[in-house]
């Protein structure tokens, strides 16, 4: 399996070691589960696509390990894995932006937050998008509105259906007014999809909040989302802030923004393939 | 905008941080002037540009948000609809207006008013003056980011001219959410920024008190962004700023609002999509 869990505090320097080209955690063979608390041997967590085999609670899983799990063999063939943000405001934080960028395209192996690909769902050609919640909090810049961008226009030049698998913080401050304008941008290539009444299917993953849940993963011709996800525009804690009170328990989980109308259904990761499937086989026949 | 390698390296590399002296950042004072107490709202340049204006009210579904207001008016004897975001000035009307910060039925109601527009073939003028989107409960219950994603989608297709003019603060998604014009401009003091300096530093600073930097980072001003290529015209503002002068700031605006008009009535309805669509498609700035 391709992904590992990170359960330990960011800023804990785990020890790693290189396998072949694959940079390979050693961080233990048991993990507690974030659900029932039991310890479960991690290969049964991976074997299960990171969800807890006791009690069906759903952990992260990084973007390729989603495309693997979606696409007929695994196989899907990438688009624009080349595009790289150019640091447009040379922005500077607790460290340059454009450090910042070279580390997380080191240890991601991305160079960006979001894969691009054309791949088959049970049989069906289709053009899938997967976000990288380890990539800056699989944060929206230039180049993931660009790719979505690019990808929308191949589908529909394609005529294939569109899936976008959201696990994003939002709109990435480090670029600014930029990245904000990809919301409109992409949103305005979601309409002409919709005028070419082409299927786009959103899928929603934890975390999906801010700029990103404000376009593209709520205009899907159905929004789904993973069991437990946090989905919402504000994050929890500027809420927080904002109200001054405690927010009750389970807002703005997938469960809770079912119970509101804002989601078509929630669907478990095991299940996800066979719900596309069948969603698509109506839409496109 | 793509830039090739060569270009973006001979760009500033670094934000430069305001250095600690009394004077305040460029930045900041464009800040501080688009929130100014004394600044011209909407509704101050609705009265000033507009004739026979009638509010009209509610997205049909929840209930009528008073953060926006919209309506039907006149523009030099032209019919357009205006949907705008209001902040209130004194304490009853800052509660009244939700210091201007919309709810999901304000947006909706702002579509709706605009798709009538769009039925009936008028101008669509949006003024944009927001801190954000509203940060609630009963917000994100009712589909907060639901809401603000449909009108830019929305929008993109509306078959009419759209002019988006942004008059003070450009709040993120919230402000997005009424701009997708043919024609973006911003006041010469208005900010537009995907986060508000405050909470950009508390990120980055751990401290919201280092605004005045995050301010400077964010390269949040009219020139920043019309260099970016991301809106397109700055409205000149009075001497000192658009509170010392309301009157000379709306009749700065209605020139360009009058030329605008003008350039994109001559446009068919297909081809005001067509060109809204390419103008925002072409925004980014990254590596091939
Ligand atoms: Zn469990």
């Amino acid at each position: 399996m391709s992904w590992f869990k990170r359960d330990k505090p960011a800023g804990e320097k785990l020890p790693t070691l290189e396998t072949g080209e694959r940079r390979v955690r050693t961080e233990g063979l048991w993990q507690k589960c974030e659900g029932c608390r039991q310890i479960i041997w991690k290969k049964d967590l991976e074997a299960n696509w990171n969800v807890c085999p006791k009690c069906g609670s759903h952990s992260r899983i990084d973007a390729i390990a989603r495309l693997k799990l979606l696409c007929d063999d695994g196989a899907y063939l990438e688009f624009d894995a080349g595009l790289a943000s150019s640091d447009p405001l040379g922005f500077v934080d607790s460290k340059p932006y454009r450090d910042r960028l070279l580390e997380t395209q080191e240890t991601t192996n991305l160079a960006d937050a979001l894969i691009s690909v054309a791949g088959k769902l049970d049989g069906r050609p289709v053009h899938m998008c997967s976000m990288e919640p380890k990539f800056i909090g699989g944060s929206m810049g230039s180049v993931v509105g660009e790719k979505i961008a690019r990808a929308i226009e191949r589908a529909i030049e394609k005529r294939t259906p569109l899936i976008i698998v959201s696990a994003s913080g939002g709109a990435r401050m480090q670029e600014g007014a930029i990245s904000l304008m990809q919301m409109a941008k992409i949103s305005a290539a979601l309409m002409r999809m919709d005028e070419a009444r082409l299927p786009y299917i959103s899928v929603l993953t934890d975390p999906t909040t801010g700029g990103v849940t404000a376009s593209f993963a709520m205009l899907g011709d159905l929004n789904i989302a993973e069991p437990g996800a946090l989905i919402g525009f504000a994050g929890p804690r500027v809420i927080e802030q904002t109200i001054r009170q405690k927010l009750p328990e389970g807002f703005q989980r997938s469960e809770f923004l079912l119970k509101h109308g804002m989601l078509d259904a929630v669907v478990p990761r095991l299940e996800m393939k066979s719900f596309l499937s069948k969603s698509l086989k109506f839409f496109a026949g | 905008m793509e830039v090739d390698p060569e270009q973006s390296a001979s760009a500033p590399v670094t934000a430069v941080p305001a250095p600690a002296v009394s004077e305040p950042h460029p930045a900041w004072q464009r800040v501080l002037l688009a929130r100014h107490p004394k600044r011209p709202h909407s509704l101050d340049y609705i009265e000033r540009l507009f004739t026979d204006f009638q509010e009209i009210h509610g997205d049909r579904a929840f209930g009528d948000d008073s953060a926006i207001v919209a309506g039907l008016a006149h523009f030099e004897d032209r019919p357009v609809a205006v949907v705008a975001e209001q902040k209130g000035r004194d304490t009853k009307q800052k509660l009244i207006r939700n210091f201007g910060m919309p709810k999901p039925e304000g947006y909706r109601k702002a579509l709706r008013v605009m798709q009538l527009a769009a039925k009936f073939r008028r101008p669509v003028i949006t003024l944009l003056d927001t801190p954000g989107a509203y940060p609630g409960i009963d917000a994100e219950e009712r589909g907060q980011a639901e809401a603000i994603a449909r009108n830019l989608r929305e929008m993109s297709r509306l078959p009419v001219p759209v002019i988006s003019v942004c008059i003070g603060e450009g709040g993120s998604g919230g402000a997005l959410a009424l701009g997708v014009g043919n024609v973006v401009l911003m006041m010469e003091n208005a900010v537009y920024s995907v986060i508000s300096p405050e909470s950009c530093a508390a990120i980055i600073y751990r401290d919201s008190g280092k605004a005045e930097q995050a301010a400077a980072a964010l390269r949040l001003t009219a020139e920043d962004l019309e260099s970016y290529g991301l809106i397109d015209g700055i409205v000149p503002e009075p001497a000192g700023g658009a509170q010392e002068n309301p009157e000379g700031a709306a009749d700065n605006l209605r020139g360009f609002l009058r030329r605008y008009l003008d350039e994109l009535s001559a446009l068919s309805a297909d081809r005001l999509v067509e060109h809204r669509y390419a103008k925002f498609r072409k925004m980014g700035n990254f590596f091939a």
